[in-house]
């Protein structure tokens, strides 16, 4: 892939005090994005794939929450636990965030205008008047029309595909290079989505910058992202290249994500799968792999004994969590196993 | 089975306001038939749902069932007459149940309504858990301690004990996940062909709506675009509104999406108020002709069965 590495995270783990006990939310994350890369975290409600990022932000409230293990370097350097002030030299200026529900992520009492104008204040130092100016252009940037009268405006001025467009807007007020996109489209239309999405691949491919896009939408990812990470109950279950991760699904969990879904690319109606059961509580997370009460072909190892990652070392970016991939594992039809197989990660 | 004529509704929302949420449609769905309706948010396909079951008073415009003809404005005795044979299941899981009420006063309510004995009603809806998927065991728990596809099954056992003949299913399954999403789809197959349902499928996910369908009706700014069976308007659409709404669409196929071409449809859909004549499409529209804003499109059948209200299909 490129060669500047922008983000690398390694065994990251973030745990919740609550009332009924400790949840293990995200337990040992690797995984690193280079400059101009779209990389997808995708996954289902509870898997950790917001916990992940938020931790990287340093906005998971703490406590309850508690950040147990690993690093996330920026640039080489260290972002996690920072204080609040170190935390806010890269917030907003290195990365920008954006959220799923643009109405509750901005202030209902504030004017666009402001909101924008506030970023490039405090972190750029500009004068009132400097800012304003920027914020038309950025405004112009998302492709908000008529954006001088919008400035003025107050969020609930603006339709669910405007605020959106808003929020991209003064994440991108200092020019970050990187941008975290927590489920971006999952409120919107499908027209609204596509206009989303391609103004993400513009800011991609125009400015070169980097994005972590964090979705539960597999049709979402197909259409964005070059790379691709499958959560599941706090890990990685699978990694690679958006077409491996289509074409040459390695792991039980992303070919049932697959057989779950409908599919218009031929006209026959193939009958839905659906994944039976539910996933693991993370309160007590099994010793084993984190799929196999679910999966259709668990093995006895399975239930005893969570797999490392595996992959092919002649492809070695593609990895999958699962003791299928293992050298003399069984075949399985639909699931893609790899000739030479040699472990990596922990 | 059920039938609507040139159904109306709409909210007055100021002095000289009105938005014309429904605006005149017209469509009818045979006995054991699964009708999926799509559009945008703000299209009007839920107010439509609601309208039709008499959760909204109708403005104008006619709704039968059977070929009776339902009751413009329902009174309490009409919501009880006609819920044995017509029932909703609702977009969201966790708004729609009671959280101070058990599974089984739940579920059991349109029973204890109709004044059937409490033990064999706690058979029944035993049953009806059972066949949902969850366990009878269940029933005196109550709704907090369930999953959001668990609830939505415990919905759906509400609606289906009463052994209704059609049943309005309003975005079932948007809040679940996806493994859970094929559940519940399965699950509402299952029991169209067990118990002969008619079903009303709203929803905004169109792969989803085509797969469930046999019939696939469009709605924009209160009026139907386009209506035919699903695979005829999911490939071959006509109406320039479907076309794109399709090609927005994205599939989980990253070859497909690469030749894809960008966003298909620019601007965003506008609010139904005050509407005069001429096609609702017509500003949004890369083919709008010089009288598809002044002149309403009547809807016409392009082949068997499919309807499109355009002018493009005008005979010359």
């Amino acid at each position: 892939m490129g060669t500047h590495r922008l983000l690398e995270v390694s065994n990251l783990s973030v745990e919740f005090e609550t009332y009924g006990g400790v949840v293990q939310a995200v337990r040992g994350v690797d995984f690193s994005v280079d400059a101009g890369e779209v990389l997808a975290i995708v996954g289902e409600s509870g898997c950790g794939k917001s916990v992940t990022v938020q931790s990287i932000m340093g906005i998971i409230p703490m406590p309850p929450g508690k950040i147990t293990g690993g690093s996330a370097k920026l640039k080489g350097s260290e972002i996690l636990g920072l204080d609040a002030e170190a935390a806010n030299q890269f917030r907003g200026k290195e990365i920008g965030m954006i959220f799923q529900d643009p109405m509750t992520s901005l202030n209902p009492t504030m004017t666009i205008g402001a909101q924008i104008a506030e970023t490039l204040k405090v972190h750029r130092g500009l004068s009132t008047k400097q800012a304003s100016e920027i914020a038309s252009e950025l405004l112009i940037r998302t492709r908000i029309p008529e954006a001088q009268k919008r400035l003025n405006q107050y969020p609930f001025e603006f339709s669910g595909g405007m605020l959106q467009r808003a929020m991209i807007a003064q994440s991108l007020a200092c020019s970050p290079s990187l941008l975290i996109a927590d489920e971006p489209t999952t409120a919107l239309d499908v027209t609204i989505q596509a206009q989303i999405l391609d103004l993400l691949k513009e800011l991609q491919s125009r400015d070169g910058m980097a994005i972590i896009l964090i979705t539960h939408d597999l049709a979402v990812v197909a259409r964005t992202a070059h790379n691709v990470c499958v959560m599941y109950a706090g890990q990685i279950v699978e990694q690679g290249s958006v077409d491996d991760i289509f074409y040459k699904s390695a792991h039980p969990y992303t070919l049932g994500l697959k057989l779950a879904m409908p599919s218009n690319v031929s006209q026959q109606n193939k009958k839905l799968e659906p994944i039976p059961g539910s996933p693991p509580d993370l309160f007590s997370p099994p010793s084993g792999c984190g799929y196999a009460a679910r999966c259709p072909h668990a093995m006895r190892i399975c239930h005893k004994e969570n797999p490392p990652l595996f992959s092919d070392p002649s492809q070695p970016f593609h990895a999958a969590r699962c003791w299928l991939q293992a050298p003399g594992a069984p075949k399985t039809q639909g699931l893609y196993q790899h000739n030479l197989i040699a472990s990596h990660g922990q | 089975m059920i039938e609507t004529k040139n159904l109306k509704k709409h909210f007055q929302i100021g002095r000289n306001q009105t938005l014309h949420a429904v605006d005149g449609i017209s469509i009818s769905i045979a006995e054991n038939e699964i009708l999926g309706l799509v559009g945008e948010s703000g299209s009007g396909k839920s107010t439509f749902g609601k309208t039709l079951i008499g959760l909204h008073e109708r403005t104008a415009g006619d709704a039968f069932f059977n070929g009776l003809p339902l009751p413009q404005k329902y009174t309490a005795k009409d919501h009880l007459r006609y819920s044995a044979d017509i029932q909703m299941i609702f977009q969201d899981p966790y708004a729609s149940l009671n959280p101070r009420m058990t599974v089984l006063d739940i579920i059991g309510e349109g029973l204890a309504l109709k004044g059937i004995p409490r033990a064999d009603i706690q058979e029944e809806v035993g049953f009806w858990l059972r066949r949902v998927g969850l366990h009878p065991d269940h029933m005196s728990r109550f709704p907090h301690e369930f999953s959001g596809g668990q609830r939505q099954r415990i919905g759906i056992a509400r609606a289906m004990i009463i052994k209704p003949k059609f049943v309005v299913c309003d975005e079932p399954i948007s809040a679940l996940d996806v493994s859970v999403q094929a559940q519940v789809v399965n699950l509402l197959e299952d029991l169209k062909a067990s118990l002969g349902l008619t079903l009303l499928f709203i929803a905004h996910d169109l792969s989803m709506v085509r797969y469930i369908s046999d019939r696939m009706a469009v709605m924009y700014l209160g009026t139907l675009v386009e209506s035919g069976p699903s695979d005829a308007v999911f490939f071959e659409p006509k109406h320039p509104y479907t076309r794109l709404l399709i090609q927005s669409n994205p599939e989980a196929d990253p070859v497909l999406e690469r030749t894809r071409p960008s966003a298909a449809l620019t601007g965003e859909i506008t609010s139904p108020i005050n509407m005069g004549p001429g096609c609702r499409f017509a500003d949004r529209c890369p083919e709008a002709l010089s009288h598809c804003k002044s002149v309403t499109p009547e809807p016409r059948l392009i082949a068997s069965d499919h309807l499109v209200a355009c002018h493009l299909y005008d005979e010359a």
